[in-house]
């Protein structure tokens, strides 16, 4: 047993069950490889000796009832101040608390089973890991939705009000386009190329097509697995924006509900890939911090990628990037012509841009990429110049983010622009820096009074300007026209 | 805080020239004396002659690229961020600043050790910041170690 809060520690009230239904959710999980087994080894059994041996099965599944009852008895919950006490285990303890100031983000998650029988997950992410941290299976619908409230609220400020249906949607995916975005990936087009090369090998070799599609079947089955996860994760997907973050909900059996706050991303990425690029779809993914650099020194970061939308129009995208990020638009350049010799193939695209407090740069030939980076978020600047580059005059420079992969590239720029390029780029992203931790509410994304967005002009210079995460942004906009105006800073 | 010159670029030890030295030759005469031998026992004395003089000459080209890596290593402390610049064919340039610093790391090999050395790396969140610096004095390492570390204290940013 931990000690810590000898107050809440003596009294024992306010302790809470999970839903009764939950071991009945829990183990139903079991039933369908419980009953596969069981008729695998009936038939088995019956063609070796005659008669069915299932007795260990009737064991196994008196089991793992006693468990999910033994483990519905002993899991309990309950607020102690702020913090979510979770405790659980018989044989083990298992006691964790959860600062309601750290939580991240709590997402309730539904599968099929927990569906039928009216109940939900709830999974809560703290600060400083990247995994679940909490998890409370299950609890009643409503409560899993209030609890997800009151957890959220007690993150936030707590005058601010925060409900379940604040904000409009800002994206939805119909079904019709995720089905036309998964049919247009190349996991699709390799399936059913395959599918359809065997059927004509059929027409004259049909002994070499039936060996060929025995040898290729798991390889097949993989591929129909990876397009159906896609289809039924991002089935319904909708994405209406909540005071703390987006808030997405999607998919078809299991529905799952997430939030990716606005104050913890690291980079937004913009994927068109070149199937997509005739009808003007894209994807959009975030990269979010799970870690805060301060509380866990040494104990490096979780940084996970989100798709903040599966597939949606350039403007669906737009909308949600400009809310995110404050409609990052800089002006974006391309290198140097001399770059094709070292880039013939991404050249075509290849550009990248910043103002005072983004970087943005555009890479990729068959999936064309936009990248945004907060200057605020970078973690180091780099200059690297390789030997290809070298004889052109060309060097990249990386702003990097945490994590492994995101990252801006101003890739094959001049030597004297490049050398330039670091310079300012780290002198913007401290200044950068400087002004997120002055206002340290407004960069939580959580104590906005209005939430972003375009409001009317408060210097009356210009009609509209945007006001995102308690401030106010160079971004104006003036019928219908968008430019950039620098803002005095706020007090 | 007036910005004063600009700290000079400092290097890394000659000891660590010593080591990557004593590395390569340790590496050459081994290669030198398996080939030798190989050479000697398969097709005759000219040959492992000739085996030996090839290796010695492919150790001596490699010293020479060692030798300009090494002295491509420097750093620079400023005051709000930390240059380290390396790389003889891949050159490369990282400004780390010290607020985005996580922890520092210092580390020193068995070898490393033999020649009083040791590696200085600062961990940003960033898995590709790559702000390394072999090859230190000891009391340059713990020198750094502690500057870098009072400095990531008082300049210390959130993600």
């Amino acid at each position: 047993m931990t000690t810590g809060h000898p107050d809440a520690e003596a009294s024992d009230e306010g302790w809470q069950r999970l839903h009764p239904l939950s071991p009945v959710a829990r183990v139903g999980r079991l039933v369908p490889a419980l009953v596969l087994l069981f008729l695998v080894s009936t038939v088995h059994s019956k063609a070796e000796n005659g008669r069915a041996e299932t007795d260990y099965l009737v064991v196994l599944t008196l089991a793992s009832a006693v468990y999910g009852y033994v483990h519905w008895m002993v899991t309990r919950w309950r607020f102690e101040g702020d913090t979510l006490r979770i405790e659980t285990g018989l044989i083990r303890k298992d006691s964790r608390r959860l600062p309601l100031a750290r939580i991240q983000a709590v997402d309730i998650v539904r599968p099929l089973l927990a569906r039928i029988l009216g109940v939900s997950e709830l999974r809560i992410r703290v600060a400083g890991s990247g995994s679940t941290d909490g998890k409370l299976a299950y609890l009643a619908e409503a409560q899993a939705a209030e609890l997800r409230l009151a957890l959220l609220a007690g993150h936030h400020d707590p005058d601010v009000a925060v409900s379940s249906n604040t904000g409009l949607p800002m994206a939805m995916v119909t079904t019709g386009r995720l089905l036309g975005s998964v049919l247009l990936s190349l996991v699709s087009i390799i399936l059913i190329g395959t599918i359809a090369t065997l059927a004509v090998l059929d027409e004259f070799e049909p002994r070499t097509a039936a060996a060929v599609a025995g040898f290729l079947a798991v390889y097949l089955l993989s591929f129909a697995g990876v397009i159906w996860r896609r289809l039924s994760g991002q089935y319904a997907f909708i994405a209406v924006e909540g005071p703390e973050g987006v808030r997405i909900r999607r998919g078809l059996l299991q529905t799952i509900s997430e939030t990716v706050p606005y104050g913890r991303i690291q980079a937004v990425r913009q994927v068109e890939p070149l199937l997509w690029r005739p009808f003007g779809w894209c994807r959009l993914e975030v990269d979010i911090a799970g870690a805060t650099a301060r509380n866990q020194r040494g104990e490096g970061t979780a940084v996970v990628r989100k798709a903040l939308l599966p597939v949606g129009s350039q403007q669906d995208s737009w909308h949600l990037l400009a809310r995110l990020l404050g409609a990052p638009d800089p002006e974006r350049t391309p290198p140097p012509r001399r770059a094709k010799l070292k880039a013939p193939l991404s050249f075509h695209f290849l550009s990248a841009g910043y103002d005072g407090a983004h970087a943005v740069c555009v890479t990729g030939r068959i999936n064309r990429a936009t990248t945004w980076v907060p200057l605020e978020k970078s973690q180091s600047v780099r200059l690297v110049q390789g030997p290809l580059q070298r004889p052109l005059g060309l060097a990249t420079v990386h702003v990097d983010v945490a994590g492994k992969r995101a990252r801006a590239e101003f890739r094959d720029r001049e030597v004297a622009e490049a050398d330039r390029l670091v310079d300012e780029l780290s002198e913007l992203s401290r200044v950068a820096r400087l002004r997120h931790q002055r206002s340290p509410a407004a960069s939580e994304g959580a104590g906005d009074a209005a939430p972003s967005g375009w409001y009317p002009d408060p210097s009356g210079r210009h009609e509209q300007r945007y006001w995102h995460h308690g401030r106010w942004t160079e971004h104006v906009g003036d019928g219908g026209r968008r430019s950039s105006e620098v803002v005095t800073p706020m007090p | 805080m007036t910005v004063s010159e600009e700290p000079a670029w400092l290097r890394p030890s000659p000891g660590l020239w010593r080591m990557r030295r004593a590395e390569v030759g340790t590496m050459t005469a081994l290669l030198a004396a398996f080939f030798g031998l190989v050479f000697l026992a398969a097709e005759g004395s000219t040959a492992g002659l000739v085996s030996v003089v090839v290796v010695l000459v492919l150790g001596a080209a490699f010293s020479w690229f060692v030798r300009r890596r090494y002295r491509a290593w420097r750093y620079q402390e400023r005051h709000e961020d930390l240059l380290v610049a390396r790389g003889v064919m891949v050159q490369r340039l990282s400004v780390v600043p010290y607020g985005r610093m996580q922890f520092v790391e210092v580390t020193a090999g068995p070898i490393e050790r033999l020649f009083h050395l040791s590696t200085v790396k600062l961990h940003t969140a960033a898995a590709a910041s790559d702000a390394r610096i072999p090859g230190l004095e000891v009391a340059e390492a713990a020198r750094l170690r502690d500057r870098l570390t009072e400095l990531g204290e008082s300049m210390a940013a959130g993600m």
